[in-house]
This record gives structure tokens, sequence and C-alpha cells, in this order.
């Protein structure tokens, strides 16, 4: 009994929270990352990006509520992601032609860009908090729970329960929508396959008649739908709040560089990783050990590596250890 | 060459008026105290300047050496805490040792297991827990101890109770030594990672300063810090002062303050030209000329014989130091140190758009991005209330989106730095004072 304990335990407050913040890293890093990989800078602006696709979902969640349109026990943000994402679209292809294209005509270094995106970032930021504030929002209007703390230890006549959330249970499911769909976009269809070639070989993939413009056209595409879905995701499952976005960008640059910039695959991997650091370090093995050895040998401290405080500084600190040990990251991608 | 120079004194004297104006319309406290922090950013954006135009290197840690020299001012001056050092300063003392001995036994067994992979990870990565582990447990309990004592007033180590003035070079020299630590590390890395990398490393040092509250008493703030120039409570009790007042009809007390903030800014433009005087010498000297050439093609410039990573260490650290002098600076001015006030937006991203817009590659452009850029990061809030009235106007004085848009008429200063970054590189790319080409 004390076994199953623990590892409800382990479940409850690593597993389950993990997977679905590695989600929301994941999709962010997969953005951050087809950005890199076909037009070539680090897009600081993705994490507002985010905010803005969340921003939007939240605006149109309000006018559907107002006309009274419900998905109840889902929250009403999930039925309004289809327009949300395509108005995130165009305002990414807004930003790409008003402010990066000329440097990518011009063929400017990467860091030219990468400081355009800082503007960008600025610009965005303020924007967002110009139409929406910047108060912090619970979104979350559907069922909270999807299996509550309660019902579960009745279930199964544990100490420890397991609750998973509403919020979690959708981020996992759409995530695992959104990817599959982009993996099958890239491997499998001409298109995809053009924009691999062109991010391979520019030169040569311009040599056998692909059209740059459409590559950079799908590349806006792709990044703004995960970028909306991403944002909302987050938004929904903590609460939103447009200064939360800032903080983000640094944890999905880490997610992006220790899976191995450039390889999408390793965008997803690296976001677990970044996710699953950050909580098990901050964790406090304490209970969990109570359950598995006798008390005398239980030590008085929490048992924990790094206070909850540093839960953040984690991922700078693996996103430093990796830039230095392996700047190529898991998978091997591109040195930037 | 006339022409640069025409430019320069146009521009200056362009944002002398600026300030002057602000002194007419507003009030002199305010243009003052806008200047005060005008003359901090220029030394900033000098130091980024150094790193970035003059040697090409991304730095985005800005606000974490300007964390630690505001750290600095803390640990100078206030008064030493005995008993507090008595329950547990030592230890923790001694457990830092400890660790950087155990940091260092790490690297040499990194550097002596280098052609098997796994040996050396398994070895470098254990030594290094036992070390984590060891310092942990001499610290933690001594840690609790500090904290515990008397937490409402003290429950840190205090400083060492010199003059506060003392803390700008101390901050220098502290940032130097860090960013020395840093740039051994994260320098061979090229511009997006550097920048990435940097960007983290900030925000860890920042954690740190947040959270170890033995040292820096974290979130709950240290104030009180005491101040290089006489207290206006002072000021208004003495003699001639009051006879000055009463003479000329003024308010005791907005004299007192503008000659308190006066005092500070005559500091602050002492060490900015200081500064600058230093940074013009470095870039006319073959120092100076031979980093403007690593900077341009780094490659020939090895060729040459040069050793790049070594300029690219020494520039890094420069660079650092006169952020950290600066960080000193500001906190000194604000009379306490906040860890939480430090974001990257402000501290890092802001600079950078002052060298930019002010004109990478030459100190007459960075000085003048850095008042320019403060000057309308404060001004933009009744300049963005304008705007919006302006272009609300046409609607009724009830309507939603008029109140709404001029309620969060704040939000415009990010808008318009934004625009100022994009309009800037699009369009000037080299700033409003262009580097000059030095043949």
């Amino acid at each position: 009994m004390d076994f199953w304990n623990a590892i409800t335990l382990i479940t409850n407050y690593i597993l389950i929270p993990g997977l679905s913040y590695g989600c929301q890293l994941a999709l962010g890093a997969l953005g951050v990352t087809l950005i890199y990989t076909v037009l070539r800078f680090s897009n600081f602006a993705h994490g507002e990006f985010m905010s803005f696709g969340a921003m939007v979902s939240i605006l149109l969640m309000w006018y559907f509520q107002s006309l009274g349109i419900s998905v109840y026990p889902l929250p009403t943000i999930i039925i309004v992601l289809p327009i949300s994402i395509i108005i995130t679209i165009s305002f990414c292809l807004l930003i790409d032609k008003f402010c990066y294209s000329f440097y990518r005509k011009n063929n400017s270094q990467s860091v030219i860009l990468l400081i355009v995106s800082i503007g960008v970032m600025f610009f965005s930021n303020g924007l967002i908090r110009l139409i929406i504030g910047p108060d912090d929002r619970n979104i979350n209007d559907g069922e909270r729970f999807l299996l509550k703390a309660k019902t579960f230890k009745k279930m199964f006549e544990l100490n420890e329960g397991l609750a998973i959330k509403m919020s979690q249970s959708l981020t996992i499911i759409i995530t695992l929508i959104l990817v599959t769909f982009v993996f099958w976009f890239l491997n499998k269809t001409k298109t995809g396959k053009s924009m691999r070639a062109y991010s391979d070989n520019k030169d040569l993939s311009l040599l056998s008649g692909i059209n740059p413009e459409k590559v950079v056209l799908i590349v806006w595409i792709i990044t703004g739908m995960l970028a909306c879905v991403a944002g909302t995701l987050y938004g929904l499952d903590k609460s939103y709040k447009p200064f939360t976005y800032l903080n983000l960008v640094l944890p999905i640059f880490a997610s992006a560089i220790v899976g191995g910039v450039g390889n999408p695959i390793g965008a997803i991997i690296g976001g677990f990783v970044i996710a699953f650091s950050e909580i098990i370090i901050t964790f406090a093995y304490r209970r969990f050990l109570g359950y598995l050895i006798p008390e005398n040998f239980l030590p008085e401290t929490l048992m924990q590596v790094l206070s909850t405080d540093y839960k953040i500084a984690v991922s700078f600190l693996i996103l430093v250890i990796v830039l230095i040990i392996k700047p190529t990251g898991i998978y091997k991608g591109k040195l930037i | 060459m006339n022409k640069h120079k025409n430019r320069i004194i146009l521009t200056y004297g362009f944002m002398f008026i600026l300030l002057l104006l602000v002194g007419f319309l507003q009030s002199w406290n305010v243009s003052l105290a806008i200047l005060n922090l005008c003359i901090i950013s220029a030394i900033m954006s000098l130091g980024i300047n150094i790193q970035w135009g003059n040697s090409g290197i991304v730095n985005f840690g800005a606000m974490g050496f300007a964390a630690l020299g505001g750290l600095c001012c803390v640990l100078v001056s206030m008064p030493i805490t005995n008993s507090v050092w008595q329950l547990g300063g030592f230890k923790v003392l001694l457990a830092i040792v400890i660790f950087f001995i155990f940091i260092f036994i790490t690297n040499r067994i990194w550097k002596f297991f280098k052609h098997s992979p796994k040996k050396r990870i398994f070895y470098s990565v254990s030594i290094f827990l036992i070390g984590f582990m060891t310092m942990r447990l001499i610290a933690d309990p001594a840690i609790q101890n500090i904290e515990s004592f008397e937490s409402a007033k003290t429950g840190y180590l205090g400083g060492v109770n010199l003059p506060i003035i003392f803390s700008w070079p101390i901050a220098g020299l502290f940032a130097a030594f860090v960013a020395f630590l840093i740039g051994k590390i994260a320098l061979g890395l090229r511009s997006d990672y550097l920048a990435i990398a940097t960007l983290g490393i900030s925000e860890i040092v920042l954690y740190f300063i947040k959270n170890e509250d033995w040292l820096t008493r974290g979130v709950k703030n240290v104030n009180g810090l005491p101040r290089p120039v006489p207290y206006e409570i002072d000021l208004q009790n003495t003699d001639w002062l009051i006879k000055l007042t009463e003479n000329y009809d003024l308010s005791i007390i907005v004299v007192s303050s503008i000659i308190v903030k006066l005092a500070y800014s005559s500091l602050f433009l002492l060490t900015l030209i200081i500064i600058f005087i230093f940074f013009e010498t470095v870039s006319k000297s073959p120092w100076g000329r031979m980093m403007r050439a690593i900077r341009d093609n780094e490659i020939s410039a090895n060729a040459m014989g040069k050793d790049v990573k070594k300029r690219h260490l020494q520039v890094f650290v420069i660079g650092s130091a006169i952020i950290g002098i600066a960080g000193a600076m500001m906190t000194t001015l604000d009379g306490q140190f906040t860890p939480a006030s430090y974001q990257p937006i402000r501290y890092t991203f802001l600079i950078w758009i002052m060298v930019i817009v002010g004109g990478s590659g030459n100190n007459y452009g960075a000085v003048l991005g850095g008042f320019l850029i403060w000057f309308f990061w404060v001004e933009s809030e009744p300049l963005g209330l304008w705007i919006i009235e302006f272009c609300t106007s046409l609607l009724d004085d009830d309507s939603l989106l008029k109140n709404h848009l001029l309620e969060s008429a704040a939000h415009m200063r990010l808008i318009m730095m934004g625009l100022t970054l994009l309009l800037a590189l699009r369009f000037a790319p080299k700033g409003i004072i262009e580097e000059q080409k030095r043949i």
C-alpha cells in the first residue's frame, strides 16, 4: 500500500504537471525552432506572439460568453481557438511584412534580426497591455477537474490523492494532435518537404524552383498556429497575465537549445527535459521517502535539491550547462 | 569631420533644451530627477557600447551586473551586525570556500579525463554533487540562524559600514570578477547563443539575489542605505539656506530637494566624464583599433596574430564593470536595494535600445542614446496620454473605447520604445551619431 502511495504522490506532483508544462514548452520551442531553421534568427518576440494568441482567444471567449454559447464541462475558450489561430497568423504575417522581411531581403546578420525581434517584443507587449490591460485573469470557465483527488482516494483507498485538471488533460490531447499534424506536414507533404529543403540549403532549393515567399508564408502560418495554441493553453492552465509570457521566452529557448536547435523532435524532447528537471530538482522528497523507508532513517530536512524559488532558474542553469558542454543539444541540431 | 562635430553639438544642445523645457513646464525637481537617471543610463550604455559597438559582443546580461552593483552598495555601506556574524556568518563563509574548492577539483577532473567521456561525466558530476551536499549541510543551519535573527529588522549579514561612495569602485571590481568567470565559460559561444546564455546567466544571478536572504535580505529589500550627500531635513535647518529662501521668497522644501539632486548630479556627472575620457582614450589607442579590427573581420584579425578570445574576454570584463558601477550608482540614488525591481526589459533591453538609437561604435552616440531614450521612457507617459487624447478627440466623452484607452495610456511607453527601435534599425541603422571612419 505504501508503495502505491509513493507512486501516486510522484504521479500527482511530478508526472502530470511535468507533462502538461512540458507540452506547453514543446509547442513554444517547436515554433522557435521552425523560425530558426527557415528564417535563421532567434525570435525573442515568440513569447509575445503566444500572449497575443491567448489575448485574442480571451476576447473571443468573452464575446461567445455574451452570446450564451458554452460547451460545459469544457472551457469555452476551446471552441474559439480556430478563429484566434487565424487572427494570430495574420498578426505574425503583418509583423513579418513590416519588420522582418526587409532584413531578410538585405541578407542582414542574424544578430540584427534578433535585435529587431526585441523591438517587436516591446511593441507587441505594449499593444497587448493597451488592449487587455496588465491584470491577472482566470479564463477557465469549464469544469476544473477531470479527476478529483477525493474521488481517487475513495476509489483506491489510498492516503495520497491523484488530481487531473481539465486544463492539463486538454493541453496534452491538443498538443498530441497538433504535433502529429506538424510532423505529418513537414515529412509527408510536398510543401513541407520544400520547406525542409529550403532550410537545408537555401541556394540549391531556390535553383530547383522552390518559391521562397511561399516557404516563409507557410512557416509563419505554422508558427502562428503553434504560438496561439501554446499561449492559450498556458493561460488556461495557470492564468492569463501578459507579464508572465515575457518570462516564458527563456525557458522556451532553453527547450529549443537543449533539444538541438533546428530539430523539431529535439524541440519537443527539450520541452519535456526542461519541464521535468524544473519540477524534479525543486520537489521536496521527504513525504515520498516517508512511504518507502522506515521513519527512524528519515532525515530531518525536506530532501530538496533546490528550494522552489529557484524553479525557473533551473531551466536557465540547464541551458547554460548545455550551451557550454554540448552546444548542439541532445539531438544534433545546428549551431547558432 | 566638421559635420560630425556639428551633429554632436546640435543633438546635445537639443537634449539640454529638452531638460530645460521639462524644468520650466513641469518642475525643476522632475527635470533633475530625469537628468540623474539619464547620466546613469548613459554610463550603462557606454558599457554596452564598448562590448557591442566596439567589439561585436552581444551581452544581454546588463541586468545581472546592475543588480550585482546594487548588492555591492548594501555590502559596503550597511552597518556590521556582529551578533549575526557570530550566529553563523563564518560557517556560511566556510561553506562557500569548501564549495569553491570542490568546483576547482571538479574542473581538474574534467580536464584530467579528457579522453574518456563516460568517466569524465561520472567523476566530475559525483564530485560536484558531494561538494554541493557538503555546502548545504554546513550552510543550511547557519543560514536559518541568520535569517531568523530579528528578521523584520536585519536577518542578514549586513555590510562593512564604509561610506557608500566606496561601493562604486568596489562594484566595478566585483562585476569585473563575475564577468571574468562568465566570460571564461560563455564567450566561446557565437552571437545568438551568447545573447541567450548571458540573458540566462543574468536571470540566475537575479534569482540568487532574490532568494539568498542571508546575504541580500531578498525580496524584503534593504532600506535606508546611507547617502553620499546631505539629507533634505538637515539642509532645511541650516541658517544660510533659510536666509536665502526668505530673501528670494522660495519654498525651502523645494529648494533643499533641488540642492540634494544637484549634489547627486554633480557626483554622477564627474563619474560619467571620467569614464567617458577613459573610453575615448581607449578607443583612440592601438588597443581600440585592434578591437575594431576584430569586430570587422575576426578571421583576418586572428590571422594577423591577435588573440581574439583574450581580447573578447578583456572587453567583456571592462564593459560589465562599467555597468556594475552604474548599477551601484543607481542604488545609491534610490537609497534602497529592491531585488524585485530588476527586470530584463528595463535593465537589459532598454540599454540596448539606447546604444542602437544613439549610435553604436562611438561614445558620443552611446551617451546621447542614454540621455534621449531615458528621457522619452519617463516622458512617454504624458506624451502617450496626449497622443491618445488627440486620436480619440472625435469620440464621445463617455465612449467605452476612449475611457479604456485613456486608462491604459501608461502602456504606450512600451509601444513607443518598440517603434523607436524598429524605426531606428530600419532608417538609421548607424544611429543618430554615426561612427566616424578612422583612417
